[in-house]
């Protein structure tokens, strides 16, 4: 794995000048990413946050190439790209190794790409999928998704006066695409780029279909001042909330265990998309909520302990 | 040269023109009637007939996506669907044509629903007329297959994506006589694929499907207008080296005993061949009929269609499609259309027919003849919208 200082003096090639919001996560996401795959490396986006600000014609944030096709097949166009890229060397027209990276927010991979995602897995071609997971619509303007989390204050799911927000819990899209038996699935989260790097690189590694889903606070749609994303996300792993765990050929490993998990309102209470959640007659929202991140750490810790 | 001689399906006929053509990649999804297009390729793959990558998807969109992905790499890309299928794919139809992606889909014309239908009518490649995809359709067997040669050719020549269709069992289900060209002349034909800007050409790094805004993606749409007017002289030049080479001749459309015609009757895909029986029944009559057969209808000569009209006194144009307009069916309003300039305006009505497979008799195309007999007669058209064969 390079150190920071060899990655910091690496050519970036998703570049400064794009148009992301300050505070973004999904930037760092994909700057690390192009930083670890390197400059023969294929990009493939979702339409989204991140296709939006990095490529308004005529100018592209991006150094390496980048396709965009539509919202919902991020992951069967990385399939066809890959599908030449063996015609391709089959004939002996490319004798390097090109990293095929597909990546789409969650709406694109959660929801509408979801179909499209597990086709690409079980077909097993030789991509990485990397989900930005900012947990709702934020390029439509904050609409719920299917990753949203439980009681957060959506567009689509506001803080009424009858329904204080989202009814129900996220998908757990990690462990759905891990059930395709892929080599390697995993969940990372940008403030721990060490973690997240070792991932990628290992992900690069492997021949067939990986997948990690990164968490990405928006400070824009989750409501925290853009200073915080870093805290924001350091604070959803050691919640357990957003547990960094892979699972690699079928078995589970934890890639960081807090000391002490903190209460998980210390991270929602960051976030202004939690905020009528702290008013005394949603308290037992919080309760559900905790319950559910403890229900699943639980379950996590299980899976490792069993060894599977 | 040595042509075979085979009985072929207008499937099989496709899947051989697809082996033939030996793509970098194919991804497609069954469907009826198509599904067969997809099936004999597989098995040209198990079998080790092509080098191509096959992506056995798991869904119509997908399999456009990835052949949008394929295409834009650097490859040679073709797929195969029919009705429902092409429907799902309409998304990135538009973008495929967009993008400047010279793919080729084998289409197969079947109804879409709903109530559900799985026969022959116009209907889903007419949906997808507006999309920036060349539409070629195929009378035929044998114009299935050297269709889809040439508009492997045409596209990649061209840099847009284009179907070549066929009509749902009446031609992708039926036997017919098939002359195969020798495989390498179908590879001399086409040519290598090298395509200028590849994704995979890494060391030239481009983005490709930007976010277009107001300031340039209406110019970017006016280049497409403007490859879609200049791929005419592709057409014509493939056509032509088809010709020189193999023997047959192909143009934007076909005029059958056209050039003393009072009556005419414009129709796309296995109808024409229908007709064709017919304006030979009728011209050992007497009757001055004839039969403008529409083969590419995107782009549509407009002018040279209007030209093939000019002496003639009424047309009845066929459509195997609605459009739901409740004024006719579309390949009606853009015939319509063309002849708007024509200096001595013929006739023109509009029969819709078929939809959902429903046959077509010569004694109802003699009936359309007729009736433009009695148009000429009376100096005016009663009926512009007519349906054929239809319980009212």
């Amino acid at each position: 794995m390079p150190s920071l200082k060899q990655l910091s003096s690496k050519e970036d090639l998703f570049t400064s000048g794009h148009r992301a919001c300050a505070g973004c996560g999904a930037t760092v996401i994909l700057r690390q990413t192009a930083l670890i795959a390197g400059k023969d490396t294929v990009f493939v986006g979702a339409t989204g946050c991140m296709e939006v600000v990095s490529t308004i014609f005529p100018y592209t944030a991006w150094k390496v190439p980048f396709l965009h096709n539509a919202f919902e097949n991020a992951a069967a166009t990385a399939s066809g790209v890959e599908a030449t890229y063996r015609a391709f060397k089959k004939r002996g027209d490319i004798t390097k190794k090109i990293n095929i990276i597909a990546f789409g927010g969650d709406g694109g991979t959660y929801d509408i790409g979801f179909q499209s995602l597990s086709g690409a897995m079980e077909r097993r071609h030789n991509l990485l999928y990397i989900c930005y997971n900012n947990e709702a619509y934020m390029n439509t303007g904050i609409q719920r998704s299917s990753a949203t989390p439980y009681g957060a204050a959506t567009t689509t799911s506001p803080a009424g006066t009858v329904i204080p927000g989202k009814q129900q819990f996220p998908k757990d899209l990690t462990e759905a695409i891990a059930a395709h038996d892929i080599p390697f699935a995993a969940q990372a989260a940008p403030h721990n780029w060490v973690d997240f790097t070792k991932k990628v690189e290992k992900a690069l590694s492997i021949d067939g279909p990986t997948f990690i889903n990164v968490l990405s606070p928006c400070p824009l749609g989750w409501r925290f001042p853009s200073n915080k994303t870093m805290k924001v996300s350091k604070l959803a792993a050691e919640t357990c909330f957003w547990p960094l765990y892979e699972v690699e050929n079928g078995v589970h490993k934890i890639n960081f265990k807090p000391r002490e998990k903190k209460p998980l309102v210390e991270w929602l209470k960051l976030q202004g998309r939690f905020s009528h959640l702290l008013n005394d007659k949603n308290k037992h929202i919080i309760e559900e909520a905790q319950n559910e991140v403890d229900r699943k750490w639980d379950r996590l810790q299980k899976m490792v302990e069993a060894k599977i | 040269m040595n042509k075979k001689i085979v009985a072929k399906t207008g499937n099989e006929a496709m899947a051989e023109a697809m082996r033939q053509i030996n793509p970098d990649v194919v991804a497609a999804y069954p469907i009826t009637p198509a599904t067969e297009v997809v099936q004999l390729f597989s098995k040209f793959v198990a079998d080790g007939r092509v080098d191509t990558e096959f992506v056995a998807v798991e869904s119509e969109h997908s399999a456009l996506s990835a052949c949008v992905g394929a295409s834009a790499a650097g490859g040679r890309v073709m797929t195969s669907t029919a009705s429902q299928g092409l429907a799902l794919m309409h998304e990135i139809l538009y973008i495929a044509a967009g993008l400047r992606l010279p793919i080729v889909i084998c289409e197969v014309n079947r109804s879409l629903s709903g109530p559900i239908n799985i026969h022959c009518d116009h209907s889903d490649t007419m949906g997808a007329r507006d999309t920036g995809w060349l539409q070629i359709y195929s009378e035929d067997s044998q114009e299935a297959y050297d269709n889809t040669i040439q508009a492997m050719k045409i596209a990649e020549k061209a840099f847009l994506p284009a179907m070549v269709t066929c009509d749902a069992f009446i031609i992708s289900h039926s036997m017919a006589r098939l002359e195969l060209i020798p495989d390498e002349e179908v590879q001399k034909f086409i040519g290598e694929h090298r395509r200028p800007y590849a994704l995979l050409d890494v060391d030239n790094p481009i983005t490709v499907g930007p976010l277009d805004l107001q300031d340039y993606f209406f110019e970017h749409k006016r280049q497409e207008i403007e490859a879609m007017k200049e791929v005419k002289a592709s057409i014509i030049e493939v056509a032509t080296e088809f010709e020189e080479k193999f023997g047959t001749h192909y143009g934007f459309f076909e005029e059958y005993r056209m050039d003393d015609a009072d009556s005419v009757i414009i129709a796309l895909g296995s109808t024409a061949g229908t007709t064709k029986v017919v304006v030979d029944n009728l011209r050992e009559k007497g009757m001055k009929v004839g039969l403008l057969k529409i083969r590419v209808f995107r782009p549509l000569a407009y002018e040279e269609i209007r030209n093939a009209l000019k002496n003639v006194k009424a047309v009845a144009v066929l459509d195997r499609a609605t459009g739901m307009s409740s004024f006719g069916g579309p390949v009606f309003h853009e015939i319509r259309s063309c002849l708007y300039e024509s200096e001595k305006k013929p006739f023109i009505t509009n029969y819709i027919y078929g939809l959902g497979g429903k046959d077509i008799f010569p004694e109802d195309i003699e009936n359309v003849y007729g009736e433009l007999a009695g148009i000429i007669k009376e100096g005016k058209v009663e009926k512009l919208v007519n349906y054929i064969g239809l319980r009212e």
